[in-house]
């Protein structure tokens, strides 16, 4: 047996642990990521092997966290994939102005970037006070990082450009303030978003929401999670609701995909049919 | 046990940057149709390019040059290019996976990325290949996947636009074959026939 051989079944070994113990289920991510992340975790740690820090890891919640980070860490950046926001403005946003109220749920929304994008976005198309983001991700670490809506300044240039690209309609720097290093984003843009800690893998859906983002999550899963997932989606999002996936995902040949139409060839951008077909 | 006496490669790994363009122009446009094993490229594109140069490729090779899709499963006589903004990895079960992880060697998608996942998958089935570029990415991918049992092709850095990835590479490991970019059609050929 080669050494890769062995650590990958010390790995299935953890993950079945770390699920019977926390309830973390890992064990439905695909492998190439999910050991990619956890070999970097052990890298850092002071552990040799996994099996070597099995035993803490299952006792030591706090060490356990480290972990929990390790694996679930994703990263963003504001306006990720300008024609995806610009093709939100332009196609859905008038679909969306016929409610008097806009619920929208953030899968996965890591440390935020991509939640204020949105409320930026509907801030600009005159939905003040008017909608809901309801942002939520499965590392409350990452979820406390959001809520505070402060990035690194180097950073402020690339989102800049994504947000002109993404067709913004104002001078991005009023959606900051630079402190430092670092970029503060306005708190009122805080006012409609409520964050909080969700398992997509475990936890169950949100009612009647007329948007739902989920973007470069999914391709961490395999298969059966994956349709758990967007079967929790398809229960959450109301008829006409809108399901946006990561540039390169897609429905095709996904259990709920007869359910919904594609907005627009090549931006992954799904509308839930009024009836079920 | 292998019924074959030559090794049956399951996939081949290319990494490359600067002059990527044209050198994947010269490989992959000389490879024939039906090349009997898929071939997975990373080359260094900035974060917001689309598919032009997989579809650009595609038009000039005769096997199938394509972007990587999430979770496809990959086919011989194809070659698959990694997204822009995305790490392209690959599974066991010959499923490509796709990553918004950080940059690894400043870049995303990354040469190591790619091959360490595919050293990991394939040991010794694995043929894996630097050529041109600037920087120093795949250098460690390609140390793994000889160290896996994989069989490590550099180009020879004299051929090469940029040389810094292959004389990196070559200064981590020692290559099974120094070849120029013209040469390695031919070579690929005979190892997936098992002439070598």
């Amino acid at each position: 047996m080669t050494n890769d051989e062995l650590i990958d079944i010390e790995i299935k070994l953890l993950m079945e642990g770390v699920y019977q113990v926390y309830g973390y289920d890992f064990r439905d991510y695909a492998e190439a990521s999910l050991r990619r992340r956890l070999t970097q975790w052990l890298t850092g740690s002071r552990f040799q092997t996994f099996s070597l820090a099995q035993s803490l890891i299952l006792r030591d919640r706090a060490f356990f966290d480290t972990l929990l980070r390790g694996i679930t860490v994703n990263v963003s950046e504001m306006f990720r994939d300008p024609p995806f926001f610009k093709a939100i403005r332009e196609q859905v946003i008038p679909y969306l102005k016929t409610y008097p109220f806009v619920k929208i749920w953030h899968a996965g929304c890591a440390t935020g970037e991509e939640v204020y994008s949105m409320a930026i976005l509907l801030m600009e198309e005159g939905f003040k006070g008017r909608f809901r983001i309801y942002a939520t991700d499965i590392n409350e670490e990452v979820i406390r990082k959001a809520q505070e809506g402060i990035y690194p300044l180097q950073e402020m240039q690339r989102f800049t450009r994504n947000y002109q690209f993404s067709g913004g309609k104002g001078s991005f720097s009023d959606y900051y303030t630079a402190k430092y290093d670092h970029a503060i984003l306005t708190p009122s843009l805080r006012d409609n978003i409520v964050f909080a800690a969700h398992n997509l893998a475990a936890d169950a859906d949100f009612g009647e929401m007329n948007m739902i983002l989920c973007r470069n999550v999914m391709i961490y899963f395999k298969q059966a999670l994956k349709d758990r997932v967007l079967g929790l989606f398809d229960n959450s999002l109301v008829p006409g609701g809108f399901l946006c996936l990561g540039t390169k995902e897609t429905l095709e040949r996904r259990q709920i995909f007869s359910h919904y139409e594609e907005l627009k060839p090549r931006i992954q951008i799904y509308r839930k049919h009024y009836e079920k077909k | 046990m292998r019924k074959n006496s030559f090794r049956q490669y399951k996939a081949v790994v290319m990494g490359v940057s600067t002059g990527g363009v044209m050198a994947l122009k010269l490989v992959l446009g000389a490879l024939p149709q039906y090349f009997p094993i898929p071939i997975l490229v990373v080359t260094h594109i900035k974060p917001d390019s689309d598919d032009g140069l997989a579809v650009l490729l595609d038009s000039l090779c005769s096997i199938k040059v394509k972007e990587a899709d999430e979770q496809e499963t990959m086919v011989s006589g194809t070659a698959y290019l990694a997204p822009a903004n995305y790490h392209l990895l690959v599974e066991r079960n010959f499923s490509l996976a796709l990553s918004i992880d950080p940059a690894v060697n400043f870049a995303r998608p990354s040469v190591d990325v790619l091959f360490e996942s595919a050293a990991n998958a394939f040991g010794p089935a694995l043929i894996g290949i630097i050529m041109t570029g600037a920087g120093f990415d795949g250098s460690k991918g390609l140390l793994k996947i000889k160290e896996n049992g994989g069989l490590v092709i550099v180009q020879d850095p004299a051929d090469a636009e940029m040389d810094s990835m292959p004389k990196s590479a070559l200064q981590l490991l020692k290559a099974d074959h120094i070849v120029k970019l013209n040469e390695i059609p031919e070579l690929l050929m005979k190892l997936v026939q098992g002439k070598i």
